[in-house]
């Protein structure tokens, strides 16, 4: 098993489709598609975050693994599937800046990693919360590029509180890695730097919380 | 203790490695102009002469070593006739990607960078502060780097398709961007701009994997800043260096944009003798600095990197977010004229 992780972690890495899709043929003969997700997956895209958040990996490779194993885990665990991992309620939006990609990798290694969650594409502050309140949403993750976009959470957290939910606000983006205490003056839950924190906090256990 | 020396003395003694007065500084600071004339940040940036007076009165006030006439990133996609969307609080973002999908890449028309009104505010506001003050101290022009403009041109998720999957169309709109950026570096210096800031967040390790540089940004970035054919100081706007110093030291700039994130020992260790750093105040914690927070942080920062020259403090980003205020601005400025003198007191 171990193997099999590090070779398709390299292939990952070096983006080399061809070499992915044999493994995961490979490994689609001997194991379930749950234990593909939570044996292989799963390990696979924890240990490509770790090396993005020590500077070992770059974003262009965590965007080009994300897209790739969400696309084959699509195939083989199509949306809408029972057995995909629909608690909590999440979304994933970007707040009042354009700058997508940090929500489409966070968007797709979740998917990849068996979880559903709806996403909200661009928002202001007033539309995420129509959509959190409409929606029902247990968890939000907010991405932001720009330092005053990041500095809107503020005013979402500020009206959830005065509308008594509850809902769990998990930031990430830039300019939370370079404060590290500005999640907190914010008012957000937690921060996430990668998709593997972002699981790590649903699950009780890590992340900046 | 070398005395009464302007600020482009001192900054191109320090680029030479020598120790002048006292160790330079840049606020690279654009919106905060905006601030001094009382007006919105689009209002500001719809006139060079707001530009100008906005640039002098910075200046005047955060006594730093340059003028920086930076407008913000976009304007090069409105040059190409893109838009952007202007903000109260911060730099306008580039709305819809002029390149939507890669067969668009061949259409892109060429620009001519006199004909363009958006470039135009950019160089006439260098000429009025060229007229205006001489040789007292530099005057900073900017460009997107050629391979790091795409994230605006067509949107971060669609050129990194691009880039892994589509070498040719890839290739193509590299050469567009390089004599795009080669012709607006070289406008910018003839209408009175001492150096250029080639920005390439791309080229970072924390973009992309050393051997994609190695084989893009490294040999696009050597033909552009060798096209400039004037000063040129590279800026990966926060994204390390280490991983890449050798090809960096290479690229024929003179001067580096360090990020916090690397340690400024370290960086001047590697690159002592090879290359200028610029660098590398924390400039997303700087909201949020006090009096003394700065005092230490600029310090820190002289002691690690100023012995010797080579090195002008600034912030790691290369533009000083709006929500600073001019109070940790000008603890900044204190902490440098009084730390700053060479020898450096470790």
């Amino acid at each position: 098993m171990e193997q099999t992780i590090d070779q398709l972690k390299k292939s990952l890495l070096s983006v080399d489709h061809a070499a992915s899709n044999e493994i995961l043929q490979r490994i689609s003969n001997e194991l379930t598609y749950t234990e593909i997700i939570d044996k292989i997956i799963m390990p696979v895209m924890d240990q490509i975050g770790l090396g993005w958040e020590d500077g070992t990996v770059a974003l262009s490779q965590v965007y080009m693994t994300g897209k790739f194993t969400e696309k084959f885990v699509d195939s083989i665990l199509p949306p809408g599937d029972p057995n995909r991992k629909h608690k909590p309620k999440m979304a994933i939006t970007v707040l009042e800046d354009y700058h997508m990609l940090g929500k489409r990798i966070i968007y797709s290694m979740l998917r990849a990693s068996g979880f559903e969650l709806y996403d909200y594409g661009h928002t202001t502050v007033n539309s995420l919360f129509q959509k959190i309140k409409d929606d029902d949403i247990n968890t939000i993750l907010i991405s932001t590029l720009m330092l005053p976009s990041a500095l809107k959470i503020k005013e979402l957290k500020a009206k959830l509180i005065a509308e008594n939910m509850n809902t769990r606000v998990i930031v990430g983006g830039a300019p939370y890695r370079f404060d590290n205490q500005l999640w907190k003056d914010v008012g957000a839950d937690a921060m996430a730097s990668g998709a593997n924190e972002v699981i790590s906090i649903i699950n009780g256990n890590g992340g900046q919380v | 203790m070398k005395t009464n020396i302007t600020s482009l003395q001192r900054v191109l003694t320090s680029l030479g490695h020598s120790e002048p007065d006292r160790v330079p500084f840049f606020l690279l600071l654009s919106m905060h102009g905006a601030k001094e004339l009382n007006m919105s940040i689009k209002e500001y940036f719809s006139l060079p002469d707001n530009v100008v007076e906005g640039q002098l009165r910075l200046r005047e006030k955060f006594k730093d070593d340059c003028y920086y006439t930076f407008f913000y990133a976009g304007i090069e996609i409105e040059a190409m006739g893109g838009k952007v969307i202007f903000t109260n609080d911060g730099p306008p973002n580039v709305s819809t990607p002029i390149i939507k999908n890669i067969d668009d890449i061949a259409k892109l028309k060429h620009i001519s960078i006199k004909e363009s009104p958006h470039l135009n505010k950019v160089l006439e506001t260098t000429r009025k502060l060229k007229k205006t003050i001489g040789d007292d101290a530099p005057i900073i022009g900017v460009v997107m780097s050629p391979f790091s403009l795409p994230i605006m041109q067509m949107g971060f998720s669609g050129y990194l398709d691009l880039l892994y999957d589509h070498p040719k169309e890839f290739n193509q709109l590299m050469t567009y961007n390089e004599k795009f950026c080669i012709d607006w570096g070289r406008a910018q210096i003839e209408s009175g701009a001492t150096a250029i800031c080639y920005f390439d967040p791309f080229s970072s390790p924390t973009m992309i994997p050393k051997e994609v540089f190695l084989k893009t940004g490294f040999e696009i970035g050597k033909s552009t800043i060798s096209g400039i054919a004037g000063p040129v100081a590279i800026h990966l706007a926060s994204g390390i260096t280490l991983p890449i110093a050798d090809e960096l030291s290479q690229i024929g700039a003179a001067v580096l944009g360090v990020s916090v994130n690397e340690d400024l020992a370290e960086l001047k260790s590697k690159y002592k003798g090879k290359i200028s750093l610029l660098g590398n105040l924390n400039a997303v914690e700087m909201r949020r600095w006090d009096k003394e927070t700065a005092e230490r942080e600029v310090q820190k920062a002289i002691k690690k990197a100023g012995p010797g020259g080579g090195f002008i403090l600034s912030d790691n980003h290369g533009e000083i977010p709006y929500q600073v205020s001019d109070e940790v601005l000008i603890a900044i400025s204190d902490a440098v004229h009084k730390y700053g003198h060479y020898p450096i007191e470790m």
